[in-house]
């Protein structure tokens, strides 16, 4: 490999489970405590610093977890797929890892988006549920995730499962921004739009910039508990090898 | 050196015949069991006589329900005949020797959805006007419906047999299926849905047609990639 000098050793050295393993476990304490950091910073700063909204009042702030949630959601899919491609190309068993941990995490942002959707809609628009365009294909979203996961689940071979839900991550990722027009347009066709969460008020900075904090800590969150994730699947699924054994004994 | 005469053999017979071959086969099968054509069609009338029964037998209404209702109708009996679509060839073991032959997978699992939509979702468009009457459907609303049917139904096979392959080797596959496929589903049923109701209320229904035309290509040309890719992978295990 000494004339591929182009990309950094430790980038082709996470193909193999045990550097992977270590690696994570150095990057770990850092992306821990940045996450801590800027959640617990960005929480203070919106909660309690940024202005209220002239309209909505206080009710607006749960934005700061409901943007993040929603922005984490898309990008975990696209991490998913990407990693279900690498997968499915170059047969790396930490990819195949990588899309198996990366499943719960975004289903579960997607979770937290709608429900901070409904609880945020609840006072603003007067219902918990409205079919609002983004709404759905967050639903869907969602529902494309709990599929992966369902076949995951359900395939007993591990190396199967991985690369069938590779195919229909990549599937999925075909389809996302034809299920978002299409969403996008029945939406104009069925009602108008009575509600407008696309055309906002441009924020002031007071406002958007813990929400870009807000953002960063998110995906902070998310590689965190994504390594947590890996390593725990690297272990289980390397539990023969010399090496979990010698780490297990060492503990 | 056998192996390489008999491929090169193989491949001197063209790939249409390959096709043809395939659906021949795939017709021969299915009219063999002639209760396995029949019944997404039954399935299909049950679904829609629950409506009537479950919200309301007036027509103003069921005419307003009806293009939903039939489309998801359609939807989901496409749906349950699925899972049938690989099944029987993995248990016998045939459908490991069409994996193993020299020929593009590609246009083997292309006849194959073919030929098996043209039993389903074919004979769904033939009989929508049916349903469509007995929900009360305005007589300008048929040929939206039957068009837009005509369209979707093989994306909706296309898509749904990506599903099959996924979990063709899985003893619980039929849940999984809807699982894994219905959201996939939702941009067919939204163009179909509003083509049949643009044809009701007399807008030009072009417009929705050119969008489902536009998903059955794209579902022609990457669904069975998506599905070899698949069917590979369950048969490794």
């Amino acid at each position: 490999m000494a004339e591929k000098k182009w990309m950094p050793r430790w980038f082709y050295q996470l193909a193999s489970p045990r550097w992977c393993y270590q690696i994570t476990g150095k990057l770990l304490p850092g992306f821990a405590v940045a996450a801590l950091l800027l959640l617990a910073g960005g929480s203070i700063w919106a909660l309690m610093f940024a202005p209220a909204d002239y309209q909505q009042g206080n009710s607006f702030r749960i934005i700061y977890l409901h943007v993040p949630s929603a922005i984490l959601a898309q990008s975990a899919y696209m991490l998913m797929a990407v990693a279900g491609a690498i997968g499915l190309i170059w047969k790396m068993k930490v990819a195949d890892m990588v899309l198996k941990s990366a499943a719960p995490i975004g289903a579960s942002m997607a979770v937290l988006a709608l429900a901070t959707g409904a609880i945020w809609g609840k006072p603003t628009w007067g219902s918990w549920w409205v079919w609002d365009a983004r709404l759905t294909s967050m639903l869907i979203l969602f529902f494309l995730y709990l599929g992966v996961m369902a076949l995951n689940s359900a395939i007993e071979n591990e190396s199967t499962a991985a690369q069938a839900s590779a195919v229909l991550s990549l599937v999925g990722v075909v389809n996302i921004p034809i299920i978002k027009y299409s969403v996008e347009w029945w939406n104009t066709l069925h009602q108008p739009a009575t509600f407008k969460l696309t055309e906002k008020p441009a924020m002031p900075a007071e406002m958007w910039v813990p929400l870009l904090v807000m953002v960063i800590g998110f995906y902070c969150l998310f590689a965190v508990s994504l390594m947590m994730r890996l390593r725990n699947e690297i272990i289980w699924r390397e539990r023969r090898t010399g090496w979990v054994r010698e780490l297990l004994i060492k503990q | 050196m056998t192996m390489q005469t008999n491929s090169e053999d193989l491949q001197r017979q063209s790939l249409s015949g390959l096709f043809w071959a395939t659906c021949r086969r795939e017709y021969l099968l299915s009219f063999r069991r002639k209760s396995d054509l029949v019944n997404p069609l039954i399935f299909f009338l049950m679904v829609a006589t629950l409506f009537p029964l479950g919200v309301s037998p007036e027509p103003g209404f069921l005419a307003q329900l009806a293009p939903g209702v039939v489309w998801v109708a359609a939807l989901l009996s496409t749906l349950l005949s699925m899972d049938a679509l690989f099944r029987s060839d993995y248990e016998d073991g045939s459908l490991e020797q069409l994996l193993l032959s020299p020929q593009p997978l590609f246009l083997v699992v292309l006849a194959k959805v073919l030929a098996h939509w043209s039993v389903t979702g074919l004979a769904l468009t033939v009989m929508a006007p049916l349903l469509g009457l007995m929900l009360f459907l305005p007589a300008e609303g048929m040929p939206g419906l039957m068009l837009s049917l005509l369209l979707g139904t093989p994306t909706l096979s296309l898509v749904g047999a990506i599903g099959a392959a996924l979990t063709v080797g899985l003893r619980k596959g039929g849940v999984l299926i809807s699982l894994l496929v219905l959201p996939l589903y939702i941009p067919v049923l939204i163009f179909g849905s509003s083509a049949v109701q643009a044809a009701v209320t007399g807008l030009p229904l072009g417009g929705y047609l050119a969008l489902l035309g536009a998903l059955l290509a794209l579902a022609l040309g990457l669904a069975p990639l998506a599905i070899s890719a698949a069917l590979r992978i369950s048969m490794s295990s």
